[in-house]
């Protein structure tokens, strides 16, 4: 028995790989213990259940996918730390070869899958529905099922470090070496499963808001009247509908050379890696338009409210939009101009990627524009979309150097192409995130988050940023590639390097202000009573913080774009308050316990396929099927709400 | 499920807008695509024609299993409302194309040693 469980260890719990793993079990163990404790002791397991882990209410589902996204920017941002420390000098001996390479796939996976993902699906579920004047999403359930995938997909990806092993082929996952004959750990198994189940959810997230937007907008809002943060997710659910059957498709081969013994991307019998990487692309060159899109919809958002000023070219703003949806899916080549394909096939995705910097500069312009002569209040999400600007201008400007497919030859897979993306998505998605949680806050929680301790993370996130990656441009120029796990001391790279973990640490230091302002605002934060604490333009500044959980008693007839701005102008605010002859029962979606039960039986498919027992595979997946059967037959999933409910809620709320 | 909130009241609601479907059509479309995919495996196992015109007669084949899709299980031809959908397959048949034909064209060098 002793030699059985020591093996078990050995294989599946890693106790040979050193202090970390002990270190990361105990801490997990400490938090799972800590968090049932807790739970058990205030008597909370119900409320859990009931309230939040069963829920289809658009708002709260947006509220557990921000504090996943936080989540997992902490993870992903520890490992950054860690790749930075490693590299903080030459021949450095904190990590080695082996952990390196499963850190920085990781992390890249988890920050654009695990973090960026859930965080703007967090403002779609949050702002979509109550900017555009509907009651949930177009299908509530769907959008728990989504949350779930994507929770227990991210679950299964970072329970690899403690149980299996981490994949440690990139984020890229390109074969041969992701292919078994290179890899033969349960690493690169977790990845592709974690990254197909939350795929799932992701698409059904794009065709719910894509439905929504479309079909159930108020009377009078018709699409040129829509709120711009509205438009661009429009924008990124056609990008999402589209791209991600691509990545499903490139995950499935690789699976399938991996598990059953295909050969699709293996060269030796006719298969060929290099189609694994073109898949890959044609999914994640329109991914990064997905993550940034949204944050683009923020921006706008915020930079009209705080200017107090309409938006600059609304119109034009749209047509960036939605060519920056369609100009992305041709683009995708740039990523490997290396590989060989000729000067035809380079030259046009080189032209093709340059055209996409002309509806961004469109955008960059019209958000100076809208600022010029307005009066601007530099709260958090002004600052952060003052941040963004110049940040974003330079990653575009070296987007466009590494489009230049001749010149790409030298900046390939080198710290130049690092800091780069890095650029544009932290300057582009982080900030935009952040200017959005830090606006739309009040409206989720009833509290503005301190100003104080913000400043403090916005200052020292922005300065650390450029410590951390502007020396990582000229590394690039100097020779120094990616994913080097550590360099000799000859090649002067130290100095710069050294440099860059310094403003590494300076943006954690700025993470744990803003967990500390978090923490800080829950008890002493500036309480938000009118439900319009920044003087916004859009509908859901005219509900009450937090919004109850109908959203809008009476739905309002939109008249003009930024409706209840011209309300306020025209002081005609108590028009969109409800009246209490015009509240009619409210047809709400039951509460549902299957979507978080079919995450499980995902994971539990996923756990099978990773490690190759088969039977708790087909278990899973039978499971899967029961659910979806079950789900089939449910007739009684809907009730009402009663007038003399809502106009009770409505009366407290001092409304009616 | 898909209409609740004021989309509803303009319709029956949901379950009623539908059951006038029979099995039937989707019969018939589940066996379409079973044959489309059948022939696209025989043709491609064994090597019944050259490498060119293969992939042409499977991107055709490919094209055929949309259009099953969108009519039998779809049901692209009966909506209500703005015609959204058209655009929409507008867009898929762009995309679609884009990236089977640029696939095939990017795809096309020689990456073997000979």
């Amino acid at each position: 028995m002793p030699d059985a469980l020591r093996q078990f260890a050995d294989t599946y719990l890693m106790w040979q790989e050193g202090p970390m793993i002990w270190i990361s079990d105990v801490l997990i163990l400490l938090t799972s213990i800590g968090i049932v404790a807790t739970l058990t002791y205030f008597k909370k397991w119900k409320w859990l259940w009931r309230e939040w882990l069963t829920t289809v209410d658009h708002k709260k589902i947006g509220i557990m996918y921000l504090i996943a996204a936080l989540l997992m920017m902490f993870r992903g941002g520890a490992d950054g730390l860690l790749m930075r420390t490693q590299l903080a000098a030459p021949g450095m001996h904190f990590l080695d070869a082996e952990h390196y390479d499963q850190i920085f796939t990781t992390h890249g996976t988890i920050m654009i899958l695990f973090m960026a993902m859930p965080f703007i699906f967090a403002l779609f579920n949050i702002v979509v529905p109550l900017q555009i004047g509907a009651r949930d999403v177009a299908f509530p359930y769907l959008n728990a099922i989504s949350f779930w995938l994507f929770f227990f997909g991210a679950l299964l990806l970072n329970i690899s470090f403690v149980f299996g092993g981490s994949p440690d082929a990139g984020w890229t996952s390109y074969p041969p070496l992701s292919e078994l004959g290179f890899d033969n750990g349960p690493g690169e198994n977790f990845y592709l499963l974690a990254l197909q189940i939350s795929g799932i959810g992701s698409i059904a997230t794009g065709i719910n808001f894509l439905v929504t937007i479309l079909r159930m907008r108020a009377p009078g809002m018709t699409l040129m009247k829509m709120p711009l943060f509205t438009w661009s997710v429009l924008s990124a659910c056609i990008m999402i509908i589209f791209a991600f059957p691509a990545l499903t498709v490139a995950l499935a081969l690789l699976m399938l050379d991996r598990i059953v013994g295909t050969h699709f991307f293996t060269i030796l019998q006719g298969g060929n890696p290099m189609m694994f990487i073109n898949l890959f692309w044609i999914w994640g060159h329109p991914e990064v338009y997905i993550v940034v899109v949204p944050a683009f919809g923020v921006f706008s958002e915020v930079v009209a409210t705080f200017a107090r000023k309409r938006i600059f070219g609304y119109t034009s703003m749209v047509a960036a939009l939605l060519s920056i949806s369609v100009i992305s899916y041709f683009v995708w080549a740039h990523h490997f101009f290396t590989m060989g394909a000729g000067a035809d096939v380079n030259t046009f995705f080189a032209v093709a990627t340059m055209a996409v910097g002309i509806p961004t500069g469109v955008k960059v312009f019209n958000w100076l524009f809208t600022m010029y002569r307005g009066r601007i209040r530099m709260t958090l999400p002004m600052l952060w979309t003052i941040a963004f600007v110049p940040c974003f201008v330079i990653g575009g400007a070296t987007g466009v150097m590494l489009a230049v497919a001749p010149a790409d030859y030298q900046y390939h897979n080198s710290y130049f192409l690092i800091a780069h993306f890095h650029q544009v998505l932290i300057g582009g998605v982080v900030f935009g995130m952040l200017a959005g949680m830090y606006y739309w806050w009040p409206k989720m929680f009833g509290f503005k988050l301190d100003e104080r301790l913000g400043r403090w993370a916005f200052w020292f996130f922005n300065i650390g940023f450029y410590v951390c990656f502007m020396p990582q441009y000229a590394l690039g120029f100097m020779g120094m590639q990616r994913r080097m796990y550590t360099y000799p001391a000859d090649m002067g790279w130290g100095t710069l390097n050294f440099v860059s973990t310094i403003g590494a640490y300076l943006m954690g230091i700025g993470f744990i202000f803003i967990v500390a302002q978090v923490l800080y605002s829950i008890k002493y934060g500036e309480r938000d009573l009118t439900g319009d604490p920044w003087d916004g333009r859009t509908l859901e500044w005219s509900l009450p913080s937090p919004v109850p959980h109908y959203n809008f008693a009476v739905i309002p007839t939109v008249t003009s774009r930024d409706y209840w701005w011209t309300l306020k102008e025209e002081g005609r605010t108590d028009e969109i308050k409800p009246k209490p002859e015009d509240i009619q029962p409210i047809h709400m979606p039951k509460n549902s316990g299957r979507p978080f039960l079919m995450g499980v039986l995902f994971f539990v498919a996923g756990l099978g396929f990773v490690f190759n027992w088969h039977v708790l595979a087909v278990l899973g997946l039978l499971g899967v099927v029961v659910t979806m059967l079950r789900r089939s037959f449910e007739y009684d999933d809907e009730y009402y709400i009663q007038p003399e409910e809502i106009q009770h809620v409505e009366s407290a709320l001092g409304r009616l | 499920m898909a209409a609740h909130g004021h989309a509803e009241q303009h319709h029956g609601g949901p379950v009623a807008a539908h059951e006038h479907h029979g099995a039937g059509k989707y019969i018939v479309g589940y066996i379409a695509s079973l044959v489309l995919t059948a022939i696209a495996f025989w043709l491609a196992l064994g090597h019944h024609m050259a490498g060119g015109p293969l992939a042409l007669t499977l991107l055709i084949l490919g094209g055929l299993q949309i259009v099953v899709q969108l009519f039998f299980f779809m049901h692209v031809t009966e909506g209500d409302g703005p015609p959204f959908h058209s655009v929409g397959l507008l867009l898929g048949l762009i995309f679609t194309f884009a990236i089977a034909l640029m696939s095939i064209w990017i795809m096309s060098f020689h990456y073997q040693v000979q």
